[in-house]
This record gives C-alpha cells, structure tokens and sequence, in this order.
C-alpha cells in the first residue's frame, strides 16, 4: 500500500510548550488509522496542522508523496483533505442541500440553480444510504445526522483523506453503527482515514493501525489492533513518570464540610454526590468534555442546577446565585481566566479588592487605604510580581493572574475554593507555588476542589481523585489506590453505557 | 508618573485648549465674556445628562432614549403644573417619569438581556410618542411663573441650570470614583461574567445605572421646561448624540471599563465650543448636522485606535503607563 498521507517528523511549537516533537507516521489509502492519547498529547494540534490552522515548526506533510505547505484551511481542502469536527461547522439556518455545497454552490448567471443544487444533494445523501430530505433546514435534523451532512461534504469534494476528531461523542448507538458502516465504504472506496476517538473499543473494531501519542511526542505504533491490546494501549497513553514538582504533603483531614447532594444541571448528565471534609483537597479529573467545569459552575451558583443541592458545615447554600455562594464561603477560580477571572484593563488592587468589597457592602464608600494596604500584603505573601498593585492585571503573566485570582479569595475569606484548572499555561516556577498555595490552605482548615485534565497533577496534588465521564460521576479512589491506568479506565468512555442515556435523540 | 502618562492624561484637555485657541483667533466675539456666558448655558442640557451617560457607558452599555425623556418629563411638569396648580407636584410628575422609563431600560437590559441599543432605540419612539400623547401632541404652556426661575434664577452668578450641571458632574463622579457602587459599574464593563463570579450584583447595578440616567435626563427635561417656560413634545431630538459624542470624546470607551469625570467634562466642553462657534460664523443649520455627526465618527474611530493600540493579538499587553492614565485619574 503506498502512503497517502505522511506525516514525517512534524513538530510544533508553543510558547512554553512542546506540542508536537518530531511526529512521524503514515496512513495508506484504504487504511484507518487511529491517533490516541490523553488531552494535550497532540492530537488537536496535529488535526489543526493537517487543516491548514497552524504551520509546523519542523518536518513536513505530505500527500501522495508531495509535501505541502497550506497557508489556510482552503489550501488543506484543495489538496483532499476533509476534518469531521467534534463540533460541527455547519449553518443549522440554512437547508440541507445549501449546507451540503455552501462555498460552492451550482450557479446561473450568478443566480443559485436549484434543480442542480437538489440533484447533487440527493445523489450524495443517496451515497450514504441515508433518508434526509435536502430541503430540511440543518438545524432540524438530529446530531447523528448533521454530521452525515458534513461527511457528505467531504464526499462533495472529493477528498482523499478524512480524518474524525472524536466523532461519536454526542452520537446514539445507532447512529454510531451508521457511521462505522460509513466509514467502512469510505475505507472500502480508497479513502485514507484518521480517527480520533476516546472510545476505544470503536478502535478495536474500525481501525487496521493505531498511533498513540503522549505528550506531543509519539510513542507507540500498533498494527493490526484488537482488544487484545488493551493494556499496551492504555499503558502507553498514561506511562509517566511522576516526578515531584507536587512535593505533596499528608495532612489529617477534619470533619466533613461540603457536602454536594444529588447535583445535576446542564452539562451533568446523573446526579453527582460526594462530600469532602475540611483541610481536604479533592482532585476532579476527566477527558475534555467530561463536565467538571460544569459541575463547579453548578456548585457555584453560576448555572441554576435542575436537582440537588450544596451545604456547606450542614448549611444548604441557595442555589443558582454566585452571590449567595460566595456569603457560604465558596469561590471559583474559573478555567478561562481572561474570560471569566479578571477585569484585564482594571488594576491588580481593583480585581484583588473585588469580592471582598462586595461581600462587605456594595453600596460603601471605597476604603483607599485598607484596599491599598491588603493589596500590597497579598502581593508579598504570594509573590505576585507585578510593578505595583496599580498595574493592570492584564499585563501581568498568567502564573501571576492565576495567583492574584487566588488571593482575591483569601481576601475575601472563603472557606472552600474550586480551581478549575488553576495551572493551564502556567510555568513551572509558578504551577508549585501555586501547589504550595493550595496546601497551605488546607492545612489552615479550607476545603480544596480542584479539577484538572493534567493527570499527573492530579496524582501528585489531591488526596482524593473524582473522575467525571461525560457528565457522570464515574468514580472516585483515593490517593493510595490511584494509579494513572485506573484513572483513565474510569475516564475513558464506555461506549455501551455512555451511549444508551442518548439513544432517546430522535434520529 | 511618567512625562507620556501626563501627556497622555492632558491629551482631552490640550485638544479643547487648541479648540479654544483657534476659535479665538478665527471667530470674532467668542472670547466674550457674554459668549462664555451663553456657551455655559448652553452645554448644560447635555452636560448635565452626559455624566450619567457616562455611567451607562462605562457599563458597556447606551442609553439612545435620554432625548425623548427630556420631552416626556418637560411635558408631564407642564402638564401636572397646569392640572394641579402645584410646582412641586409638577416637578414631581417630570421626575417619576423620567425615573420610569429609565427603570423600564433597566429592567429590559438586565433582567430580560436585551442589548441594551435596540432596547432603548426602541423607548426613544415609545417615550417620544408618550410625549406628544400626554401634550395632545402642542406645546403645553406653563401658568406658573414662580417656576421660571429654576430656568432663570440662580445663586453665585451661575443660573440653576449651571448649578445641574455642576452638581451633576461632582455626583457621578465622586459616585465612579470613590464608591463600590462606581468601581463595581467599572468592573462591569470591563468584563462582566468575572464581574458576576466575583459576587457583583450585576443585574441591581445595571438596574439602578439606567434608573438614575432616567432621573437625570428628567431632571434636565424640567429644567428645559422652565427655560423655555412650556413643555415641547418635540423638543431635543437628536440629543442623545450630542450626550453620547462628548463621552466619547472625553475617552469614555464604548466598549466599557474606561471613563473619568474630568475627560467627560472636557468632552461636554469641545462639543459646546464647536457648536457654538458654528453659530457665531452662522454656519447654516444643515452643515451642522454634517459637522455633529462628523465628530462623532471622529471620537469613535479616535476610540477604536486606542484600543487597537492598547490591544494588540494575544498575548494581552498593557504598558504600566496606560493603566495608570485610564483609571486613577
């Protein structure tokens, strides 16, 4: 078979992280290969490279043999190459047909041409073996069935490589049986596949050849795949070494204090319960889309949960108001900083002052002096480095913003802090201060909920692991019995399960 | 403090002096002390609502509807003056509604989410139509004289309506500067969902923004009233521009988070100058919806490139100079 697709030493950089480091593998026509690995080993990065997003540092792409240089996604599909996104980039306003051939729609002297546009659209939806009326607006049709209409896009143009990022995410079982089936005409008509999926059990069946990545680096080539490989698979994802920039340290843990109770709301699927005591740090790890930030949003008030409940030393916090939440003791270090954290243009003084003004009475006068006063403490006893409490806070480096956003909160006198991904694109340096941070406010008595996609992180920090999958609480083990394979077990999507909750998706 | 951040802080102020230069120089009279006089007088309908629409703005919010306000509560003190006899409950009428409508906006804006342009776009022909319903669509004559004094009178040599101007400008911004309330208004508009996660109570703030620019914008419609001794439905069409421009022109942004008193003051001022001097050289009426319209094209785009300048592609930088020109002022 010769290669289709070759990716031959690629790598990619980004400020402070290796995203790719000299990728090589190859995909034949007729073949399906399956890229595998943990959030942030690189599969994103090299999908973007493949769709012409991001330019490779180093190395090249090449297609039949012919290595290409894309300058836009529209030099990646000139050269046959279609990506199925995990969200799908159509226009649900727009008909089937219009969806099926936008960007190049049959015309007459300028005007669309109906009839051509109908015949084509049939004639591909026939190719699918689907029923889908072409003058159906996208948005009606079901998940399942919209990303029949983009994988018809792919046929529409041709294109000799497809790659899946995570197609059968939102799918229903049957649907996800079409889609296998699909993928086999495609394999069968010549086709070079990627696919990109958690669910490895779709691996076993689907694919002829499997690369695993880790860390941006590629560490296992796998041909043929079977389920008989299940552990060298697993092994090779979560192999690491965990080395000790925790520098994790025992604490005895006090009687329970947040007490979360059958809570579920958008983005938790079943009703999650646990109960983590004082000067506890509970680590809450999960895949992309697992709903951990969801869960903190609906402990937190920011979204009206639809069941349950959250009390705090026994108190029931009033759901749905951040406000109310905060007066409880709780706070959110949201995983978007420059999105939900910080006001960037005010001063570091005004976003460290912020909730504890509030708290302590929205209508006062400011108190200039004992804000100017708490600033500059905080800013010593973290080390925030910073020109001056008067400094933007946008100006300062993310390690820096996600330390002022901590200590806002000291400030403020919460009890319970949920970080959400408190150290995404934070140095080294600054990730085990903020460690340091974390321990120190527990062994004060505080309650730590920290969720992270770093899995290695949650290893070394928490005391107690929760792993969430897809919206569910799938487990939780406790320091001595975690081990990263466990983990990802329980992380990993099983497809079975996981998919019969959204059979119910009308098809 | 820099020599730039001082330049940079003078920059509204340098602007309105060079105006002010020129216009010496090229118009006859301007430096009169009757033309001060007259030039005072007349910013102080849109200085006076400009300092609450400064809030507004500050929030990354508008308010298109303050116009229409000034002609419902002008009419509704006429009117209530002439049913009842009573200056106070005259007063009384122009204020509640004025303070209605702005509550309405509020309520519209942040309970149902509405952006914040199409609702108020909207009130401006609701509360114009009120107007004219509730004045029987004439100009409704005012039978108290005592009441033309809040128009003419005055203490210290400066008219009432000076003195609402004034009084306006020191409460809005002490309240922006020196309170929670102004800093949580900030912080709004700088970005509103770490706002809300931070235990600001975004929605009672907005609320309470677009109520006090309702209160104002009415309070200003009475004093016109008095001015001008009668309650004109179709009066001060157009105004909202006017308040809008001079914000924007003092380096209020509209994309919220940024605004100071004094830039707003000397805003109210560059569009009072220019104006004025239009009327001295007897510039025709039509040029001077040109020459309006044209200045506020000039300060949003001025607007725009500081925040291209101040913004570049990620990552996010500010000089240390910039922050401390923006908001400590």
């Amino acid at each position: 078979m010769s290669a289709m697709i070759t990716f031959h030493q690629v790598g990619k950089t980004f400020p402070g992280v290796v995203a790719l480091d000299g990728v090589s593998f190859t995909v034949a026509a007729g073949e399906v290969r399956a890229l595998i690995g943990e959030n942030g080993a690189g599969k994103s990065t090299l999908l973007k490279i493949m769709a012409g997003q991001y330019a490779p540092d180093s190395g090249e792409l090449r297609i039949d043999g012919v290595a290409q240089r894309f300058t836009s996604p529209r030099d990646s599909q000139n050269a046959g190459i279609a990506i199925i996104h995990q969200e799908l980039q159509l226009f649900p306003q727009l008909s089937v047909a219009e969806n099926l051939m936008l960007g190049m729609l049959p015309a007459r002297a300028g005007f669309v041409d109906r009839a051509a546009l109908r015949a084509r659209a049939i004639a591909v939806i026939e190719r699918l073996g689907e029923a889908i009326d072409p003058d159906m607006r996208l948005g009606a049709l079901s998940i399942g069935r919209r990303q029949m209409v983009e994988i018809g896009r792919a046929l529409l143009r041709q294109a000799k490589v497809i790659a899946f990022d995570e197609p059968t995410s939102s799918l229903s079982v049957r649907e996800t049986e079409r889609l296998m089936a699909i993928i086999g005409d495609l394999k069968a008509s010549g086709c070079a596949i990627i696919y990109v999926s958690h669910r490895m059990d779709e691996v076993y069946a689907l694919a002829d050849s499997a690369t695993v990545l880790r860390d941006g680096r590629h560490v296992l080539d796998l041909a043929p795949v079977t389920a008989d490989d299940a552990d060298r698979l697993v092994g090779a994802m979560a192999g690491r070494t965990i080395s000790d920039v925790y520098g994790y340290r025992p604490r005895a843990a006090g009687p329970p204090m947040v007490e979360v109770a059958a809570l579920a709301g958008p983005g938790v699927a079943a009703p999650v319960s646990l109960t983590v005591a004082r000067g506890e740090i509970l680590g809450l790890f999960g895949l992309v889309g697992a709903g951990r930030s969801e869960l903190f949003r609906l402990i937190y008030g920011a979204t009206m949960p639809d069941t349950g409940a959250v009390r705090i030393d026994g108190e029931a916090v009033p759901p749905g108001s951040p406000r109310a939440a905060i007066a409880a003791g709780l706070a959110l270090c949201p995983e978007d900083r420059k999105e939900d954290g910080i006001v960037p243009l005010a001063p570091l003084r005004e976003n460290l002052a912020l909730p504890w003004r509030n708290l302590t009475g929205a209508t006062a006068l400011l108190r200039r002096h004992e804000e100017q006063t708490g600033a500059n403490e905080l800013i010593g006893r973290l080390r925030i480095k910073t020109a001056g409490a008067e400094t933007a806070i946008g100006s300062l480096s993310g390690g820096n913003q996600q330390k002022a956003v901590i200590a806002r909160w000291l400030w403020a006198g919460a009890r319970v802090l949920l970080l959400d991904e408190p150290t995404r694109g934070i140095d080294v340096g600054a990730r085990s201060e903020i460690y340091e941070l974390i321990y120190r406010f527990a062994e004060d008595g505080g309650t730590v909920l920290f969720a992270s996609s770093d899995m290695a992180e949650v290893l070394g920090v928490a005391d107690r692991i929760a792993v969430m999958r897809e919206g569910v609480l799938a487990g939780i083990v406790s320091r001595d019995e975690a081990t990263p394979a466990g983990l990802l077990r329980l992380a990993l999507p099983q497809a079975n399960q996981a998919s019969s909750n959204q059979d119910t998706i009308p098809a | 403090m820099t020599l730039r951040t001082i330049l940079k802080r003078l920059v509204p102020l340098l602007t309105l002096a060079v105006l002010v230069g020129l216009l010496s120089l090229l118009v006859p009279d301007f430096l009169g002390l009757r033309n001060l006089r007259g030039l005072l007088l007349s910013v102080t309908l849109v200085g006076t609502i400009a300092a609450t629409m400064m809030l507004v703005l500050a929030m990354r919010e508008v308010d298109l509807s303050v116009g229409s306000i000034v002609a419902l509560s002008g009419v509704l003190a006429a009117v209530g003056m002439s049913a009842t006899g009573s200056i106070a409950l005259g007063v009384l009428a122009g204020l509640a509604g004025g303070a209605m409508v702005g509550f309405v906006n509020g309520v519209l804006v942040a309970g149902f989410k509405v952006n914040s342009l199409i609702v108020t776009l909207a009130m401006m022909e609701v509360v114009r139509g009120l107007a004219f319903l509730a004045s029987g669509g004439e100009s409704v004559a005012i039978p108290l004289q005592d009441f033309y004094a809040l128009g003419s009178g005055g203490v210290l040599g400066l008219s009432w309506p000076i003195w609402s101007m004034i009084g306006s400008f020191a409460i809005f911004g002490l309240i922006l500067k020196a309170t929670v309330f102004g800093r949580n208004i900030l912080a709004i508009g700088g970005n509103p969902e770490a706002a809300r996660l931070a235990g600001v109570p975004i929605t009672r703030v907005r609320i309470i923004v677009f109520t006090l620019q309702g209160l104002v914008a009415g309070l200003a419609g009475i004093i016109l009233a008095a001015r001008i001794t009668s309650g004109q439905p179709n009066t001060s069409i157009g105004l909202e521009l006017a308040v809008i421009s001079a914000c924007v022109l003092g380096g209020v942004s509209l994309s919220g988070g940024l605004a100071t008193i004094g830039g707003v003051i000397v805003g109210v001022f560059i569009m009072g100058a220019a104006q004025n001097a239009l009327n001295l050289l007897n510039v025709p009426t039509f040029y001077q919806y040109v020459v309006r319209g044209g200045i506020l094209l000039l300060a949003v785009v001025a607007d725009r490139l500081r925040q291209d300048g101040r913004l570049p592609r990620i990552p996010i930088r500010f000089s240390k100079t910039d922050r401390s020109e923006t908001q400590n002022v």
